[in-house]
């Protein structure tokens, strides 16, 4: 820890020269966070470059047999309507990777915008919204996200607008708390004094000492979020038909399960192997940048 | 101290390090102490000096990285370095028990006095009311008002004296021959610490145990203590009767604390007198006198070879090149 | 004590009226009408203007909250459109399920959590203390109706040891039959997240003073874990299952989904399905109800076994 200490001083937002390169050996020296990084490139490579790796399309309905096993045409089997499984958990890849980016960003910014505000602004807005916040990420995300659904149907931007809302207090919260302490410090206020407006002292101070929390956050929150997404969409709720969701996926498994294991078993692995991953990630990430954050040692 | 007195506890040339990032550090080099019977024994120095971990290094509860490099420790007449852990457990809170510096969290928070109480009476093979009864006797002794009924209280009831009270009952409690007082006033205001070290030395003069005091607040120690021994950087630079040491310092050291107590200055002055220099780094030990650096007396002697202990009177003896046999002895 | 009741309803009146509320604006800014939606594109102009005049809807909308509160207070939840029975009825009538399976998993997790967590301070760093680490990072990642629907195929698909549907008709052990499956589901990601918080919290009491000064007293070591540090490193516990609830329902949502088990869970997604708004109204407020009165618990078990919190309540 000695070694961080001199290149990264979080206190100051300063980050000394070779810092990434110190940050990649403690990775590196992380088994299951080299193991979490794998698994991230393979499904984020494997989303982004979908179109160039699918055998199938993914939405064609096949000739060949129905809720077939795996064999060397199809390597994860056929669903119930003949389409290529490995094809349409590719795809689903895609989905799941559509919704995390367009939710988180959407969480990240509008959580920006809300922590500064309740940060800076008149005590009592900041505890009208910290009640909001610690009401909103009290309630059962499900239920919530059911009665949205209900009121604007499904539909992949329904479950944005959820996964979104639900996120949003979390990153808010983050920001909020570095901007109140950060407010009334020293230099901060011999800043002011200078004449420097509130634009500066949020690009060159506030933010670089919330990114680090907020990334940690995010990358533990894809998990939650891709799996929001998968429960929705196996509910009915989510993504329509015949757009390939790894949920959608086994919803349609589920329905046959008695006839052919496979579906169910293809859906899940998509779903495991991408959550492993960001919470293997994440949770070395979280070592090396902020060991106090950990509560266990 | 006469030669008829067999010690109880005998702390012979005890070195320990721990373990640390930066390389081993040299915490108690060569400590000799000897706790005769029914006497107190003061351990003083500075924060840092390893007083506190030669207490925790006698009753064997010391950290994980800490590893003994030499040295006995006799108790009762058995090496306490050879003992297995089962065979201590026999000898903690029966023949020994201590005393910790900070009474706010030595107590457990969720059981409650008596359940504590009791629970280290868990040797004897009286009955539940016999030990309650204990408990509340000891209570009793040390100043608790209204023990009967208080018995049932938990420790955030209490405050830091009467919690160290307590403690002090509970240390009593099981008749040790020896009690090892880690700070126990340290943190706790002057009145109280009056209060405290006043109620210890009457109680050890009822039940004859032996108590080596740790401390860093020489007018305490030399309230309570009969023997001294004075530490200095893991090294014991001096040891003697109270009257010894305070009367006729023998270590520069030495000297220079008493210097600096505030309570020895007579005349109105703005300046306090201060020790020069910081303690020396335990990690890379310098060659030659530890103290050396900071002593207005060093010469080329004490940079090359370690002063072996020297004696300066009946029991009393410093361990410092000035005190050896017909050097001139000048202050 | 009874301020701090008094204070624990004046939160659960408050959260629900802000859900409600919530619900309502939501409700009315959707476009739409909401009784033309709930009937479907069948519906005849009369049934939806009779269904209008129920539900109330042509009156202003803080007329509308105020009365509902009203009907509330009654213990009227209103009526379910398709079947014209209170939906109190209905909700609570699906409830005991779902308390039961949420309770069933709870249990079994802090069974087997509390004690694998305590083994794993006391052997810090052995393997078992790895390989549960790694286990219980891994099933609170993997999500638990992935979880069930394995647990499903393996145990009631394909090996037929368990069943797959329902919760069970006559007998005990029917009942429980009905339940291995879906409790686990529930509760094997928390498994893992108690184990982990009992851990972190007997390593920092392991450390503390007054363990210190026990061992000083030659206390047994069995008698240091059990009596003096465990009690205190599983209070943050039932704290964290208090707060937990909130995910608990949502795992039961999906646990009753996929084992065809009844419970609110079953009927809020059916409700969904239909859009039927009184139904998912009654059960969001029941499960809000249900999140505060587990937090209330929570405290009162605390303080239990807490005398500190207890005092200050």
């Amino acid at each position: 820890m000695a070694v961080s200490d001199t290149v990264h001083d979080a206190e100051a937002g300063v980050r000394g020269p070779g810092a990434l390169s110190q940050y990649w050996q403690q990775l590196r020296r992380n088994p299951l966070g080299m193991l979490g990084l794998v698994l991230v490139v393979l499904m984020v490579g494997s989303a982004i470059f979908a179109d160039l790796i699918v055998p199938y399309d993914a939405t064609q309905v096949m000739a060949g047999p129905r809720l077939a096993p795996p064999s060397w045409e199809h390597w994860m089997g056929t669903d119930q309507l003949g389409r290529d499984v490995l094809s349409r958990v590719i795809m689903g890849g895609r989905v799941a990777l559509v919704v995390a980016v367009a939710a988180l960003g959407a969480a990240l910014s509008l959580g920006l915008i809300l922590g500064l505000i309740a940060g800076f602004g008149p005590q009592w807005l900041d505890n009208g919204m910290l009640l909001i916040f610690d009401a909103v990420r009290a309630f059962p995300v499900i239920i919530f996200a059911l009665a949205v659904v209900t009121l604007l149907g499904p539909s992949l931007n329904t479950v944005v607008l959820v996964v979104a809302i639900t996120s949003i207090p979390i990153y808010a919260r983050v920001v909020r708390t570095q901007t109140q302490s950060l407010k009334n410090n020293e230099f901060i206020l011999a800043e002011r004094a200078m004449g420097a407006g509130t634009g500066r002292i949020l690009g060159v101070h506030i933010l670089p000492n919330v990114i680090g929390p907020l990334l940690i956050l995010a990358s533990m929150d894809v998990p939650l979020v891709i799996t929001l997404e998968a429960g929705l969409s196996f509910l009915g709720m989510g993504v329509r038909p015949p757009t390939p969701s790894w949920g959608t996926i086994l919803n349609d498994g589920f329905s046959y399960i008695r006839n052919s294991p496979w579906p169910v078993v293809a859906g899940g692995i998509p779903i495991i192997v991408t959550t492993l991953g960001f919470t293997f990630l994440g949770e070395a990430l979280r070592d090396i940048f902020d060991p106090k954050l950990r509560k266990d040692l | 101290m006469t030669d008829d007195d067999t010690a109880l506890l005998d702390v012979n040339g005890l070195s320990l390090d721990f373990g640390s990032p930066r390389g081993r550090v040299h915490a108690l080099r060569d400590v000799t102490v000897h706790v005769p019977k029914g006497r107190i024994v003061g351990v003083v120095g500075e924060s840092g000096c390893g007083k506190s971990t030669l207490a925790f290094a006698i009753i064997r509860l010391l950290a994980a990285n800490a590893e003994v490099t030499g040295g006995e420790i006799i108790f009762e007449s058995r090496n306490l370095l050879e003992l297995s852990e089962k065979q201590m457990r026999t000898l903690r809170g029966l023949r020994m028990s201590m005393i910790f510096q900070d009474p706010m969290t030595a107590l457990n928070p969720v059981r409650s006095i008596e359940r504590q109480m009791i629970d280290i009476q868990y040797r004897e093979t009286s009955s539940q009311a016999g030990k309650r009864r204990n408990a509340v006797e000891a209570l009793a002794r040390v100043g608790i008002p209204d023990p009967e009924n208080r018995l049932e209280a938990y420790p955030h009831h209490f405050s830091g004296g009467m919690r160290q009270r307590i403690c002090i009952a509970m240390a009593l409690l099981v008749e040790p021959a020896l009690i090892l007082a880690d700070e126990p006033t340290t943190a706790l205001d002057a009145t109280l610490e009056v209060q405290i070290i006043d109620l210890l030395q009457n109680l050890q003069k009822d039940m004859g145990c032996s108590v080596m005091f740790v401390s860093h607040h020489l007018g305490t120690v030399a309230e309570l203590c009969d023997d001294v021994v004075v530490m200095y950087a893991g090294e014991v630079v001096e040891r003697g009767t109270v009257r010894d040491i305070f009367n006729n310092p023998g270590h520069p050291y030495t000297q220079a604390l008493l210097e600096c107590d505030p309570g020895r200055i007579h005349e109105p002055t703005r300046h306090l007198p201060t020790i020069p220099g910081n303690v020396p780094d335990l990690v890379g030990l310098p060659t030659g006198c530890i103290f050396k650096d900071r002593c207005r007396h060093a010469f080329d002697r004490c940079h090359v070879e370690r002063p072996p202990h020297h004696r300066t009177g009946n029991s009393h003896t410093a361990a410092c090149h000035l005190r050896e046999e017909g050097v001139e002895t000048g202050t | 004590m009874w301020i701090y009741i008094a204070r624990r309803l004046l939160l659960a009146v408050a959260i629900i009226v802000l859900a409600v509320t919530l619900l309502f604006v939501m409700i009315h800014s959707v476009p739409g009408d909401p009784a033309a939606i709930m009937l479907g594109p069948r519906a005849t102009p009369e049934l939806i203007a009779a269904l209008h005049e129920k539900m109330g809807l042509d009156q202003p909308l803080p007329v509308q909250i105020v009365s509902f509160f009203g009907d509330l207070l009654r213990g009227d939840m209103g009526t379910d459109v398709f079947t014209q029975r209170p939906v109190s009825r209905i909700v609570f009538g699906q409830l005991p399920y779902t308390i039961t399976l949420i309770l069933t998993a709870i249990a079994w997790a802090a069974l087997v959590g509390i004690p694998l967590g305590c083994y794993s301070a006391i052997r810090r760093n052995t393997l078992i203390d790895k390989v549960t680490g790694v286990l219980s990072v891994s099933t609170i990642a993997i999500p638990s109706f992935v979880m069930a629907l394995y647990a499903l195929l393996i145990f009631a698909v394909l090996l037929g040891w368990l069943p797959a549907i329902g919760a069970g008709e006559e007998g005990l052990w029917d009942h429980i039959s009905h339940l291995i499956l879906p409790a686990f589901a529930v509760g094997v990601g928390w498994v893992g997240y108690i184990s982990r918080i009992v851990r972190a919290s007997m390593l920092e009491i392991l450390g503390e003073n007054h363990v210190r000064m026990a061992r000083a007293y030659g206390l047994p070591e069995s008698w240091i874990v059990f009596r003096y540090a465990l009690p205190l490193a599983i209070l943050p516990t039932v704290t964290v299952l208090g707060v937990g609830m909130a995910h608990l329902l949502s795992a039961a949502v999906f646990a009753e989904v996929v084992f065809a088990r009844p419970g609110i869970g079953a009927l809020i997604v059916n409700a969904v399905d239909a859009r039927n708004y009184p139904i998912v109204m009654g059960t969001v407020l029941v499960t809000t109800g249900l999140f505060v009165i587990s937090t209330t618990i929570a405290d009162l078990i605390n303080a239990m076994l807490d005398p500190r919190v207890r005092e200050s309540l």
